[in-house]
């Protein structure tokens, strides 16, 4: 024990190693009424290490050429030991890291998390999002199937509506006139080693940000405003480290079998998540019959669809996602978390929510009219419940908001029956 | 839960492709060896010749029960090593100028087509002498590939029919009738298709035995693991009022 | 907060140790799969297969060299002249008797092989691997006299004999090695099956 403690001592002269570890775990008090909605954030973490080894075992045996990609997955699938293991893990990572991403945006959305003072928070989470988005753009182009192609090849055209300057940056993009080995190559670059490292760098900004401020939690209140006297711990606070720790090992667990169960016995998920024309090798002379990205962006993509002007489209697509970064602004309700919003704010939600869906199912869909017309319903759902929430918010009627977080994850008062349906899902 | 369920109400219709012909299933079961080892006898005999596997190694059909040797005596007429790919000795630009286009690789034929839609397609090859091959296909309209199992089919011919449809008015139909027998009866040649098709999705997905047998251990290791897990956290949350 | 009347210590370790070790059980599977993946590929292994070499063409005092695992084999079709050389330097050679593992037991004779007119050997110098030339003649300029027939290492000027066995006072610290190999008839060979 003392020659522990020795070492201990070492280091921590050395290196804040036990005051970092007190800072953001066994010190970092959390508010005790955390439920299922707060397991995402590790989670996302736990993607993010999977996605990084997965994928740098993977590069030790991908080609980034033209001519070699497609062969070398199939190599990896097939002559690699357990390389059809570590591809799926990582094919299967890039999805649930996005559902993991969307439940996590979803818990923010509805108890207020971004709201003053964690604002901050919020817009490095969107960075992070975003960032997220280009990291499975450029992957998704890297096993030079006939939908990363084309994939790849209308979405960079989207830049194409940029007036003036739409060819000229298409072409830069590309470093060619087509998608070619040259885009193929920087795409492998960036995916690889740029944008994880910028996302590193967001993650680590979001937990400082996070351990800064302190938790929010699903009453939407400071739980820092009642603290014991004596040791100014809050509360209503409780160490992170080992109580919400040994709680994420448990969502983990089941995460995990979620995970195995895709990995193991529906690599493709029925084409969501490995597109059928993907086991096509790229062909610059014929695009697929059918062609939409996977299905983490097909909500922005009916939003680009359901515009019938080119640089209009394209620009309703990349306001749909630099509006959710005015959020904290946006919400004048007096209640940050849902269980203390008036109905107005619960509709506007329900309507976000199937706007959301909806949109996200049509972007899957070809584009018929009757696909069009819905996708543009939705799309003024999608945009109303944000732009119109300065306005509904404030007159919404809301409940008083308690001094002290009710409950503890698991049990809750009669009071939230109300709530019942926003957050049916945790139970 | 009502969400969960409006959500899977929301998706389960894009599971199911819609397609202009209907498919047949295709009898695919990795368990029937004997099945996948006479489809890879007839996929070397009738489809290596112009389709490469390329992703394949010989040696790799050890999974569905052949020796070395066998696979050496009965499967390699181009290769000469067991270790070495499914390759063609057709070079793809003479292909493309001979049917159009270069026959494609059919390493993930059944993951890039589907099983059933090979199946069919195998099954729906008639006589059309307005095609230069002579040949069309009712799953793939203008089908480049000359039928390689007429003599096995027989010769089909597209019949089309008006027949008074479900809401009275006369539609056309159309559908194939067989003109002239081959070698094999209807049954025979289903049976020869079923073997090659099983064989074929079997290399789309040569692992998926492994990879079931390992997914199995692994939920059942996690659930294991999730008893201590689920008690220590409720052990250690007791503390918490 | 904490109640320690509460607290069942005991539980709590015996839950702890639980599921650290699964947990520990879980990362050693994990790792498993990751590590397996570097190993030889089935590529590799399939360009590592056997090669089938048929040597009824070399004449005698004649060598090929066909490659197998990426390296040079050496096929040296050995004259009887060539086979009495090998007796008469013994001394100045590091390992006349071939004692360190550098050959199948089955090749661990003074010819260094199965058949003694055929050597297979992998022709690679065991100092730093260069690849080292076949100097048959018998005492011709650039190398060391009295020579009888061997192999000469640019690289680091490694001398070794008829039978691939390095001679004293140079860098090689060791006979080339000779390949798993048999005799499937009576000229062919097959590197990299035992015998």
């Amino acid at each position: 024990m003392s020659t522990k403690n020795g070492f201990l001592n070492w280091v921590d002269e050395r290196f804040p190693l036990t005051a970092t570890w007190k800072q953001h775990l066994s010190e970092y008090y959390a508010p005790k009424n955390f439920n299922f909605w707060y397991f995402f954030g590790s989670l996302a973490l736990l993607v993010l290490v999977n996605q990084i080894v997965t994928g740098i075992f993977l590069t030790m045996n991908y080609k980034p050429d033209a001519n070699l990609a497609f062969a070398s997955v199939a190599y990896i699938m097939r002559d690699v030991d357990w390389g059809w293991l570590i591809r799926y893990m990582h094919s299967t990572g890039a999805s649930m890291f996005f559902i993991v991403v969307y439940l996590h945006m979803w818990r923010g959305l509805i108890y207020g998390s971004g709201r003053k003072p964690r604002e901050l928070i919020w817009i490095f989470g969107m960075l992070i999002y975003v960032c997220l988005m280009a990291e499975a753009f450029m992957g998704y182009l890297l096993p030079w199937g006939q939908m990363s192609y084309w994939g790849a090849q209308v979405i960079i055209s989207l830049f194409g509506a940029l007036p003036y300057v739409g060819n000229t940056i298409t072409t830069w993009i590309r470093g060619d006139f087509v998608v070619s080995d040259a885009t193929l190559n920087r795409f492998f670059a960036f995916h690889v080693i740029a944008v994880p490292l910028i996302l590193l760098c967001l993650v680590v900004a979001h937990l400082i940000a996070l351990h800064e401020v302190g938790s929010n939690n699903p009453d939407g209140i400071e739980i820092k405003k009642h603290k014991d006297p004596k040791t100014g711990i809050p509360l209503d606070g409780i160490p992170f480290h080992p109580y919400y720790t040994l709680k994420d090992i448990v969502g983990v667990v089941v995460f995990l079998m979620v995970f195995s169960a895709i990995i193991f016995f529906a690599p493709t998920l029925h084409g969501f998540f490995l597109e059928q024309n993907n086991f096509l090798p790229a062909n610059p002379m014929q695009t697929p019959p059918e062609i939409h990205p996977l299905w983490y962006f097909t909500p922005y993509y009916a939003i680009l669809r359901a515009v019938p002007n080119k640089l209009m489209g394209v620009i309703l697509m990349a306001c749909a996602i630099v509006v959710m970064f005015f959020l904290p602004w946006l919400d004048r309700s007096p209640a940050k978390s849902i269980r203390y919003k008036g109905p107005i704010f619960k509709f506007a939600l329900l309507v976000f929510l199937v706007s959301f869906f909806g949109l996200a199912y049509l972007g899957m869909q070809e584009p018929t009219p009757t696909v069009t017309d819905f996708s543009r319903i939705f799309g003024i759902g999608y945009f109303g419940f944000f732009l119109l929430m300065p306005v509904y918010s404030a007159v919404d009627k809301t409940k008083p908001v308690p001094d002290r977080v009710t409950g503890h994850g698991t049990s809750e008062g009669p009071a939230f029956v109300a709530t019942e349906s926003v957050e049916g899902v945790a139970r | 839960m009502k969400k969960l369920i409006a959500l899977v109400l929301l998706v389960a219709p894009l599971a199911v492709h819609a397609e202009g012909v209907k498919l047949e299933k295709a009898p695919v079961n990795f368990e029937n060896k004997a099945s996948l080892q006479r489809g890879a006898k007839i996929f070397a005999n009738y489809c290596l010749s112009c389709h490469s596997a390329d992703a394949v190694r010989y040696n790799k059909l050890e999974g569905i029960g052949l020796t070395e040797d066998q696979i050496a005596q009965n499967l390699m007429f181009a290769a000469s090593k067991v270790g070495s790919r499914m390759t063609v000795a057709i070079n793809p630009a003479d292909a493309a100028k001979w049917f159009g286009v270069a026959p494609p690789d059919l390493s993930l034929a059944t993951r890039a087509y589907g099983a059933n839609w090979i199946y069919t397609y195998l099954q729906s090859f008639y006589r059309d002498d307005s095609r230069p091959t002579g040949w069309n296909n009712t799953v793939f309209k203008n089908v480049a590939m000359p039928f390689p199992l007429w003599q096995q089919q027989g010769v089909q011919k597209l019949v089309v029919e008006d027949v008074k449809g479900a809401n009275g008015k006369m539609e056309k139909v159309d559908h194939l009738v067989l003109a002239t027998h081959g070698t094999m009866t209807r049954v025979q040649y289903q049976a020869m298709v079923g073997d090659l098709v099983n064989y074929l999705d079997w290399v789309s997905k040569p692992n998926k035995a492994t990879r079931e047998k390992t997914g199995i251990f692994v939920l059942l290791f996690l659930a294991v693991l999730l008893i201590p897990a689920y008690y220590l956290k409720k052990e250690y949350w007791k503390d918490i009022h | 907060m904490v109640n320690d009347k509460e607290v069942d210590r005991g539980k709590r370790r015996f839950l702890l140790a639980a599921t650290t070790a699964m947990g520990g059980v879980a990362a050693v599977g994990v790792a498993i799969p990751f590590v397996a993946s570097m190993w030889p590929s089935a590529r590799a292994k399939a360009a590592g297969a056997p090669v089938v070499v048929d040597v009824s063409k070399v004449e005698p005092g004649m060598q090929i060299t066909v490659p197998w695992r990426g390296k040079p084999v050496w096929f040296l079709h050995r004259t009887p002249e060539m086979l009495s050389t090998l007796q008469l330097h013994n001394g100045r050679l590091r390992d006349p008797d071939s004692n360190d593992p550098q050959q199948p037991p089955y090749c661990k004779n003074p010819t260094r092989s199965i058949k003694p007119e055929y050597m297979v050997v992998v022709g690679i110098c065991t100092h730093l691997g260069c690849v080292p030339s076949f100097v048959p003649q018998i005492n011709p300029p650039g190398v060391p006299h009295p020579w009888e027939g061997g192999y000469h290492c640019p690289c680091h000027g490694s001398l070794y004999d008829l039978a691939a066995r390095v001679f004293k006072d140079v860098p090689a610290p060791l006979n080339m090695v000779v390949p798993p190999h048999k005799y499937l008839s009576d000229k062919v060979i097959k590197v990299g099956e035992d015998a």
